[in-house]
């Protein structure tokens, strides 16, 4: 839409203040704003983004396959072409086949930073410290901590996120119809709310994942399914708040339907309050996780995870590289996401801040 | 209260019917339900069914599932909560041996959690900006950050006797040759050697939490001008802030004690685990594998009867603490 060039008529004598061209931010650009101008959650919020990136590339930066080599007088891409292979856009090379990377003899080899994937098993080399050839030391099979920690690192971010993704739609919904339609609707949902709350949740969790097969989309899903109503109490008293606002009195007044009103009006004005508690759901569900696969449930046996790795240090006390490492990338992955939840709460309201 | 438990037991009884793998094949053993599965004899196949059914029939498996809760819940109200799948002993008597164990953890927990938390909350407060306050706020900050797995498993692997430190025993409640016979400060002593790291292990998250609450909320009770009045008044700073002050920002806090017990609970699965504890969360994890249905739903029920019973205890600590609120009896 082109807005009309401003024209300011100016009665004579009235002085107009000379027009700052102020760019409308709006709510998210002011949290934004705020948000970047706290250097803590700045830090956390790169260390996240720093993560992502070591996730999205961990095929990249941890693999046993060369970027690059020269194989008899011929140039070979073994980890691209790997990559094309999985998803079914070439062949291997039949002189590539089964072949053992690290052994071969070949002209010219380029290796990934850290030449192991996270399920490659040395029994030659079971629990190696720290060298030059393990950075972090291996565990009871011989396999790469390092490489074990990027690769688990996927699974970790990418459970925060989808079971964050499912508690928000059943926590926004429930705590949307508590709040705008109130009476016997909120009543009933609020004693689901109470018996939500009052249910050890991460006792019910472990009964879940023990009882059924281990597999991470359902531990994905039993997280979502028992973390959403901190959001859904969060949205049903900002729905109860805003409901009662002329703004919505004057929609309802015109006619739109209780839905717009509900999802166009007042939902995008509710959800900033909820974000905090998003940010703070997914350090939430990245902790259960890995506590869950520490206690040896909810993800299947063979997958290396963060929580994996460190229940391995229990029944070997002497190799401390386990216990260590993937403990401290839990923590620090958490510790992000706490630093940012606790800039958002201080960006929504920063009358707030230095009062928690 | 009544319908949050029925909704609770409810919940858990349906989730834990539902699950796949049938707890009577496993019951039967692994060679009954192998072959159950392998290509046996037609004739052998309907023995097996036959005694599964009969398996079945003796626990009431084989009733539509509402029937079944309804017998649980009858057989409840009279305490029966029957008897495990796995060693067919009472759960009654399985849990009364594990729970106090539990109780014990969870006790001391709590108490260290508001013995730590509340005074480092109020001298946050009351020191706003110092140094103390920027040193206490961040140190519960980044310990509210660390993973319990991973604490339980740094202590296990550095200070319990590994390569390492050998400060606290790496398991157990008592030490092996413990007896009645030791003298009473033997067996005192011999007990907080072994319960010290499960505590603190179990409360350090709540504390580093509770600490930031309370100094929020003194803050928030110093700003308001009875406080202000009572310094006007002449009063030394100690009684504002002790008898004053401290007193109304401790009424957040009781209620938060409700909101603690599900997540000790949680924390003691974890912690009863690592550190070989007898205790019910070990009992939990140990009938969750083992499918055994009994022992798991009366592990669900007491662990949210236990929690009722905590906001139950918080509502009542909150009227002793605040006077305003009553229950209906001062209406008028």
């Amino acid at each position: 839409m082109a807005s009309p060039p401003p024209t300011v008529v100016a009665a004579p004598g009235v002085v107009v203040p000379a027009a700052a061209p102020e760019r409308f931010e709006g709510q998210w650009g002011t949290i934004w704003r705020n948000l970047t101008r706290n250097p803590p959650a700045l830090a956390g919020l790169y260390t996240i983004i720093l993560l992502f990136i070591i996730a999205a590339g961990a095929d990249f930066l941890a693999n046993n396959k060369p970027y690059y080599m020269v194989y008899q007088g011929r140039n070979y891409f073994p980890l691209i072409r790997s990559g094309l292979v999985r998803f079914g856009l070439a062949k291997w090379q039949p002189e590539l086949l089964n072949m053992d990377f690290k052994k071969v003899n070949a002209g010219r080899k380029v290796f990934p930073p850290i030449p192991h994937l996270a399920s490659d098993i040395d029994l030659s080399a079971p629990f190696d410290s720290p060298s030059a050839e393990h950075w972090l030391g291996t565990d009871k099979l011989g396999r790469d901590v390092l490489a074990g920690l990027i690769h688990g690192s996927r699974i970790s971010l990418s459970i925060g996120f989808v079971a964050v993704g499912i508690a928000l739609v059943v926590g926004v919904a429930l705590g949307a119809l508590a709040g705008y339609f109130g009476s016997w609707v909120d009543l009933l949902i609020s004693r689901v709310f109470e018996v939500m709350l009052t249910i050890p949740t991460f006792f019910l969790l472990i009964a879940i994942a023990a009882i059924f097969p281990p597999s991470i989309f359902l531990t994905m899903a039993i997280i979502g399914f028992t973390s959403w109503v901190g959001m859904a109490r969060f949205t049903r008293s900002e729905f109860f708040k805003i409901r009662s606002l002329d703004y919505v009195t004057a929609a309802l007044a015109l006619g739109v339907s209780t839905r717009k009103i509900m999802f166009r009006h007042i939902l995008p004005n509710a959800l900033a309050p909820v974000l905090v508690s998003v940010v703070l759901g997914v350090a939430g569900a990245i902790l259960t996780e890995s506590s869950l696969s520490f206690l040896g449930i909810g993800v299947p046996l063979e997958a290396v995870t963060w929580g994996s790795i460190l229940n391995e240090a229990r029944s070997a006390t002497f190799a401390w590289w386990l216990a260590v490492f993937p403990g401290a990338a839990i923590f620090i992955t958490v510790l992000s996401y706490y630093l940012v939840g606790e800039g958002l709460r201080d960006a929504l309201d920063p009358r707030l801040r230095g009062t928690r | 209260m009544i319908p949050t438990f029925i909704g609770i037991t409810l919940l858990s009884f349906i989730i834990v019917h539902n699950a796949p793998g049938d707890p009577a094949e496993l019951m039967a053993g692994g060679g009954l339900a192998a072959a159950g599965g392998a290509g046996i004899s037609l004739q052998k196949r309907g023995a097996v069914d036959q005694a599964l059914a009969e398996w079945r029939a003796l626990y009431g498996l084989d009733k539509p599932l509402h029937v079944q809760y309804l017998i649980w819940l009858k057989n409840l109200a009279r305490l029966d909560l029957g008897s495990s799948f796995k060693d067919s002993r009472s759960v009654w008597e399985k849990i009364r041996e594990r729970l106090p164990v539990t109780m014990k953890l969870e006790f001391f927990s709590l108490l260290l959690v508001y013995a730590v938390a509340l005074p480092l909350g109020v001298f946050s407060a009351t020191h706003r900006n110092s140094i103390g306050d920027h040193v206490t706020t961040l140190a519960a900050f980044v310990l509210f950050a660390v993973p319990v797995i991973w604490a339980a498993t740094m202590a296990l692997v550095f200070i319990c006797g590994g390569d390492f430190l050998y400060l606290f025993p790496p398991g157990g409640m008592t030490s092996i040759d413990y007896s009645l016979d030791w003298p009473l400060w033997e067996r005192i002593k011999d007990q907080i050697w072994h319960l010290f790291l499960p505590v603190v292990l179990l409360s350090y998250a709540g504390f580093a939490g509770l600490s930031r609450y309370m100094r929020s909320s003194m803050l928030e009770v110093l700003r308001q001008d009875y406080v202000q009045v009572a310094r006007a008044k002449g009063l030394a700073e100690r009684v504002v802030v002790f008898k004053h002050a401290v007193r109304n920002s401790l009424i957040p806090q009781v209620t938060i004690l409700a909101e603690l017990l599900p997540g000790l609970i949680g924390g003691s699965v974890i912690i009863e685990t690592v550190f070989s504890i007898p205790g019910m969360g070990q009992l939990g994890y140990e009938a969750f594998l083992a499918r055994d249905y009994p022992v798991v739903l009366a592990l669900l029920t007491i662990t949210a009867v236990l929690t009722l019973i905590g906001i139950l205890l918080s509502d009542i600590l909150l009227a002793a603490v605040d006077p305003r609120i009553a229950f209906g009896r001062r209406a008028e």
